[in-house]
């Protein structure tokens, strides 16, 4: 087993798209359940709609790109204002049920016969409908020529190489409004809301604006995620956007440390290099059938979480002082 | 006994009726019921607290207390009735639209926020904050003038209260007492007309309480009106300007602590037989040396 294969395939990896886009994910997330203490379990409900606004819109309807991306965007703004009126005003519990529930239905109608002319049912939006579909704009605006392009040990084709720096960048982007928003004074409103809402309201905040407020920016994020999903594959399916995206999301970001402006993004990289170096290394060493490496691969990783929860709760960026607080 | 409040002067011709008129008042209550199934919490007819005292709300446990401050605050809604306050109307006011108003409550239970830094617990009370609205909270020249403003007058009262030294310390590392002293402090960085302190003094020892009684009692002096629970008759009497008693969600009584102490209609509320163990008054009469044989019914 050469140690220096598991670390290439585990970086490739992490600097990749699917790394990318549980950022992002996990990026909502913090704002959600990190800052404002809201819980929401279906972040893959954002993605889908995020995803298939872009989807519909330019490869059904023949949109142009942009406005495609503005609608997916929108679509998670509407979605988390649907989730957000009935049970924002109520316990926290609801909008936890509330939204898994909304994000399994989302996929069920996605996929199902009556909605098939405009989503392609279980078989998704593929790019070639509607012309180039809603990824040709997207590759044509791809300044590198075709090939692969390599760094040291890491190599992409030159469609990769596009999505992973856009990718990035929007990440960037994502850190730094996080980052601006949470040390002014409406994220220390959105903090004291997380702690306790009672004390916040009777200071005069309108809690649920702000609550509302964070939902949809997190969903948002969430939806560009998505969107950068289905940009990535140039195709998309109802049944990539499982119920267990969103957990891989809470796992990323409790692993980074929530509420902190890295975390989330550390937290993918590392479950992804993770992820993959234990697959090479499973795989190259033999010990099993290429069938049972992913699995066990989770099981590992798994395993690892466990390890981190019992030792470092708060995970790597997370502050051990705000942690013995939780009593 | 301590020098009174510099409104309360006024009182001294208002007559010990439960539901009697005030010269200035500045939270008046109007036929407040609130039923919990078939309890009936609260039912007050009438009551308006001066402005610029200290007004103490007592009675024994299940009494009503707290379900009123809740729907005075906006924390619960009355089932029929309503206050105003300052001349704006309370019904279904939310709470975060009273405390714009200018009424601030605190809670039995003190809300700290752990996570928190004692500065950022003050800071967060200062109202209007032009940075806490999303899009401007992204341009931090629209809103640091004012958030250097906000700082300084946080320190100053985080040194009036003796928390300055505490300052970047995250809320749950505070004690018990010091919770009480931000969560009071934090209530006049909104200023106030009036603070509603609910229970301010529980859980905190005696020393600490001691220092606590004097920011209660400095508040009127600032220009605020105070409501607040407890149930130490000795710090009531010693506090209060006037005396609100209720009883199985009426208003039973009020008037002057010294009045008060001797209304008989207090003493059977406290001592009465069908209220189980209420060991935690003390139902002597003030002062204690006019403790009267008629007082025992």
């Amino acid at each position: 087993m050469d140690l220096y294969e598991l670390f290439r395939a585990g970086l490739n990896s992490a600097v990749g798209p699917t790394a990318i886009v549980y950022a992002l994910a996990a990026i909502g997330l913090n704002i959600h359940f990190g800052y404002t203490g809201l819980l929401n379990f279906g972040q893959v409900g954002f993605m889908l709609v995020g995803a298939y606004g872009l989807g519909i819109s330019v490869s059904i309807y023949g949109a142009p790109f942009w406005l495609g991306i503005v609608i997916g965007l929108l679509a998670a703004l509407v979605l988390a204002l649907l989730l957000g009126l009935p049970t924002l005003r109520l316990r926290a519990d609801y909008l936890a049920i509330c939204t898994i529930a909304a994000a399994e239905i989302l996929r069920f109608v996605f996929r199902s016969r009556p909605a098939t002319n405009f989503t392609g049912g279980p078989f998704g939006i593929p790019s070639q409908v509607g012309g180039s579909g809603f990824s040709g704009t997207w590759n044509a605006l791809n300044p590198f020529p075709s090939g692969t392009y390599r760094f040291g040990p890491l190599a992409f084709t030159h469609t990769r190489l596009w999505v992973v720096i856009v990718g990035w960048a929007l990440v960037l982007l994502m850190v730094l409004t996080t980052w601006a928003l949470m040390r002014s004074p409406w994220g220390r409103v959105i903090r004291s809301i997380r702690e306790d809402e009672d004390a916040a309201r009777a200071l005069g905040k309108n809690v649920f604006v702000y609550k509302m407020q964070s939902l949809v920016l997190g969903g948002m994020v969430g939806g560009l995620a998505g969107i950068l999903l289905a940009l990535n594959q140039a195709s998309m399916a109802p049944d990539q956007f499982l119920p267990q995206i969103t957990f891989f999301g809470y796992t990323v970001l409790i692993l980074g440390g929530a509420a902190t402006i890295w975390g989330p993004v550390l937290g993918s990289v590392l479950f992804w290099f993770l992820l993959a170096s234990i697959e090479r290394g499973l795989l190259d060493s033999g010990v099993m059938q290429s069938g049972a490496v992913g699995p066990v691969r989770l099981a590992l990783v798994g395993g690892a979480l466990v390890l981190l929860m019992v030792f470092r709760p708060q995970g790597i960026l997370g502050d051990k002082r705000e942690m013995m607080l939780d009593a | 006994m301590r020098e009174p409040s510099p409104g309360a002067a006024a009182l001294k011709d208002v007559a010990p009726v439960p539901g009697v008129p005030k010269p200035d008042p500045i939270l008046v209550v109007d036929g407040v019921v609130r039923h919990f199934g078939g309890l009936t919490a609260v039912d007050v007819e009438h009551l308006e607290l001066q402005r610029g005292v200290i007004t103490s709300l007592i009675g024994p446990n299940g009494a009503g207390k707290t379900t009123f401050f809740n729907l005075m605050t906006g924390f619960d809604i009355a089932d029929e009735g309503a206050g105003t306050f300052d001349g704006q109307e309370l019904r279904k006011v939310p709470a975060h639209k009273v405390a714009g108003y200018g009424m601030v409550r605190t809670f039995q239970l003190t809300k700290a926020l752990t996570r928190l830094t004692v500065l950022e617990n003050m800071k967060l009370g200062a109202h209007g904050q032009r940075g806490e609205r999303i899009l401007s909270a992204l341009w931090p020249p629209a809103w640091r003038s004012q958030e250097q403003a906000i700082e300084e007058r946080a320190e100053e009262l985080l040194v009036r209260f003796k928390l300055d030294h505490m300052r970047d310390e995250l809320g749950g590392t505070l004690s018990g007492g010091q919770r009480k002293l931000l969560e009071m402090a934090r209530a006049l960085m909104v200023e106030p007309m009036m603070v509603m302190l609910d229970e301010p003094m529980a859980g905190v020892n005696p020393a600490l309480t001691q220092s606590l009684l004097e920011h209660v009692k400095d508040l009127p002096h600032h220009g605020m009106s105070v409501l607040f629970v407890e149930h130490d008759m000795d710090v009531v009497m010693d506090i209060s300007d006037w005396v609100v008693v209720m009883g199985q969600g009426r208003i039973i009584a009020e008037g002057p602590p010294a009045a008060v102490a001797k209304d008989p209609a207090v003493i059977d509320a406290y001592l009465g037989a069908d209220h189980g163990d209420e060991s935690r008054f003390t139902p002597t009469p003030w002062p204690p040396e006019s403790r009267a044989p008629e007082a025992r019914p």
